[in-house]
């Protein structure tokens, strides 16, 4: 088998996994697996940013609040049907995105991070603020989506496989921008802003949406949050939830698609489990492993994977390739490294 | 008038603990190209020691000597452990290996001692006295006095000894230092060293003012940060007047300005950072930046 045919098999058994899960797990453990993908969503959004552009946000969690909250409020205030939200939900993280990517982008790798870790910070003291609107640290409860009669299925599995449609959707989406001459573009600027810019691409142009963008995913997952939980409160976004996205596009691997599913479940069961043995050791967990992935798997769980295929794959891999390579981000392979 | 002189004063003193920390920073980001987001969790883990030494029985002044000194032996000790391997390499590496300590240290804190907060005495008390009519506490004046031997302490090192020039020889040029013999590696590790302590010297100021728990330097890095944005990231002096800037003003808009209050100061800083990069990205103090294809 060559490793193309490996990694479309790959892909395709995962594709059926998530599939078979609500047929497989209690009602509990099925809840668990859409918050998953709404997390995978956030993730592949962060990576689109991280990953493949090279810029540093710290406080994507903020966007994805900004979608929780949006849903929440055109559900349970507004009256709208849950479907509609997601997009609209999208579409002000987007914009919000775009509003502080204008400046924010013209602060290039460091401050960039600096500034959207404030936001990440200052965010659920905003919440709070306005909590007339918002309840404040009571927080919102949000009628869930409940199966239609006329399908055989339970409300989890329902939740679950809509979760996972529209995750599907937006996986789709991102990972053919990717493979085309936007994302070609939008790596480039990665891989070297002055010859980016002498190629014709526009920086501030490319940057500023590719921020946009991958707010807008964040805030599609924060909906989608919302309706896996059926609650709201500004005490789940704090800083920890932008650097558990970023701990998880380190695990999942920079700069890959299917990374994000990867992280996404490093980041919702991890702690769950860490937690019964220590309240303390979630955090030494995500320190450790952000160190740890730097230092031994700098392209992460699909790098690893990869790596195995080419192995299987009988195809020695390029002497360039199989030494460990001084920067994170898998470049210069010819390859549209959308292809995970 | 009385009122508005004690919130400059209280804001110059909180001013000059994020500066301290600010030219922590410096100090890395000048030798190393890092901003190290470590650097307030660091110091937040040697004022936990430096409480653990007092609580069991050391002079408070000894306590924190101690603290310094061991800041900055671990200081050192991470440079050469962990953050020599990637040095050089991307600002994503790195901001990725300073966030996993920054995570690390805070969580490991917690195991340690805990998530409840304690309070930390103050190195000089809590009288005040009274000039020109105004109402000041020692303590305020004596975290002004502190930074400023600190800052003083610092540009003799670095401008009038050896090893200071070794120590900007090899942050300026490591190859070319390394030719004329200066140890290059040995000076980074020094520069860690260095900040670590001056980490655990802004912690063990800014304890005293609120309590003492895992989460004590999150605000004050992030303060920091933006009085080291302030003065250019490559300025001691520039640190410091940041630092003050951002003091100041945070305490005038948490005082005066209703809307922004106690919780939502933190907006000062970073509304602070945004113009000053918009408008000066290098800072007031620092040196431009400059691109060589």
């Amino acid at each position: 088998m060559s490793e193309r045919t490996l990694r479309v098999v790959g892909v395709w058994a995962l594709v059926v996994l998530a599939l078979l899960v609500p047929f497989l797990f209690g009602p509990y453990r099925v809840g668990e697996f859409t918050l998953v993908l709404a997390y995978a969503v956030a993730v592949l959004g962060l990576n689109l940013l991280v990953g493949y552009n090279g810029q540093i946000s710290l406080g994507h969690g903020a966007f994805f609040a900004l979608g929780a909250y949006t849903a929440a409020l055109l559900i349970e205030k507004g009256g709208l049907p849950y479907l509609l939200t997601l997009p609209i939900a999208g579409v002000v993280a987007f914009a919000a995105g775009f509003l502080f990517g204008v400046p924010a982008l013209r602060l290039r790798g460091l401050y960039l991070a600096l500034v959207t870790l404030g936001l990440a910070i200052a965010f659920p003291q905003l919440i709070k603020r306005f909590d007339g609107l918002t309840e404040g640290t009571q927080g919102l409860t949000v009628e869930q989506p409940t199966a239609p009669s006329w399908l055989p299925l339970a409300d989890d599995q329902f939740l679950y496989l809509l979760t996972l449609l529209i995750a599907a959707i937006m996986f789709v989406a991102a990972w053919s921008l990717m493979r085309s001459q936007v994302g070609r573009a939008v790596q480039a600027v990665r891989d070297g802003e002055i010859p980016a810019s002498t190629l014709g691409i526009d920086l501030a142009r490319t940057k500023t949406r590719v921020f946009a963008l991958s707010a807008g995913y964040a805030g599609v997952a924060g909906a989608l949050y919302v309706l896996a939980i059926g609650f709201v409160a500004p005490e789940a976004f704090t800083v920890t939830v932008s650097l558990a996205f970023l701990a998880a596009i380190v695990v999942g691997g920079l700069a890959t698609i299917v990374g994000a599913v990867f992280g996404a479940l490093f980041i919702e069961f991890v702690p769950d489990y860490a937690s019964d043995v220590n309240d303390a050791l979630t955090g030494v967990v995500y320190g450790g492993v952000l160190i740890l992935f730097m230092y031994l798997l700098p392209d992460g769980a699909v790098g690893l994977l990869r790596r195995i295929g080419r192995l299987v794959a009988r195809r020695p891999a390029a002497p360039a390739e199989a030494g460990r390579r001084p920067a994170v981000a898998p470049r210069g392979r010819g390859l549209p490294a959308g292809k995970a | 008038m009385e009122r508005f002189i004690q919130v400059i004063v209280d804001g110059v003193a909180t001013g000059s603990i994020y500066a301290a920390l600010a030219i922590a920073l410096v100090l890395i980001f000048r030798s190393t190209g890092i901003v190290n987001f470590a650097q307030g969790e660091m110091a937040m883990f040697s004022t936990f020691i430096a409480w653990g030494l007092y609580a069991g029985g050391v002079p408070l002044g000894l306590a924190i000597l101690t603290t310094l000194v061991l800041s900055f032996i671990a200081g050192m000790v991470i440079e050469r452990g962990l953050i020599r391997h990637f040095e050089g390499g991307e600002t994503l590496t790195l901001v990725i290996v300073t966030l996993g300590l920054f995570i690390l240290l805070n969580s490991l804190a917690g195991w340690i001692w805990g998530f409840g907060n304690r309070s930390f005495p103050s190195l000089f008390g809590d009288s005040t006295f009274t000039l020109g009519g105004v109402r000041l506490t020692v303590e305020s004046v004596g975290i002004v006095a502190v930074l400023l031997g600190v800052v003083g302490v610092l540009f003799l090192l670095f401008q009038r000894t050896k090893i200071g020039l070794a120590m900007r020889a090899a942050a300026l040029n490591p190859e070319s230092s390394g030719l004329v013999g200066v140890r290059v590696g040995r000076m980074l590790m020094l520069g860690w060293g260095l900040a670590a302590a001056l980490g655990a010297l802004a912690g063990v100021l800014v304890a005293p003012r609120l309590f003492l728990d895992v989460n004590l330097m999150g605000s004050v890095l992030i303060y920091a940060f933006a009085a080291a944005a302030l003065g250019g990231f490559d300025s001691a002096i520039g640190a410091v007047v940041g630092g003050w800037v951002i003091g100041i003003s945070e305490n005038l808009a948490g005082t005066y300005v209703d809307f922004i209050g106690a919780d939502l100061k933190i907006l000062v800083p970073l509304a602070i950072i945004f113009v000053v990069l918009l408008v000066r990205p290098s800072g007031l103090f620092g040196t431009r930046e400059v691109a060589r294809v």
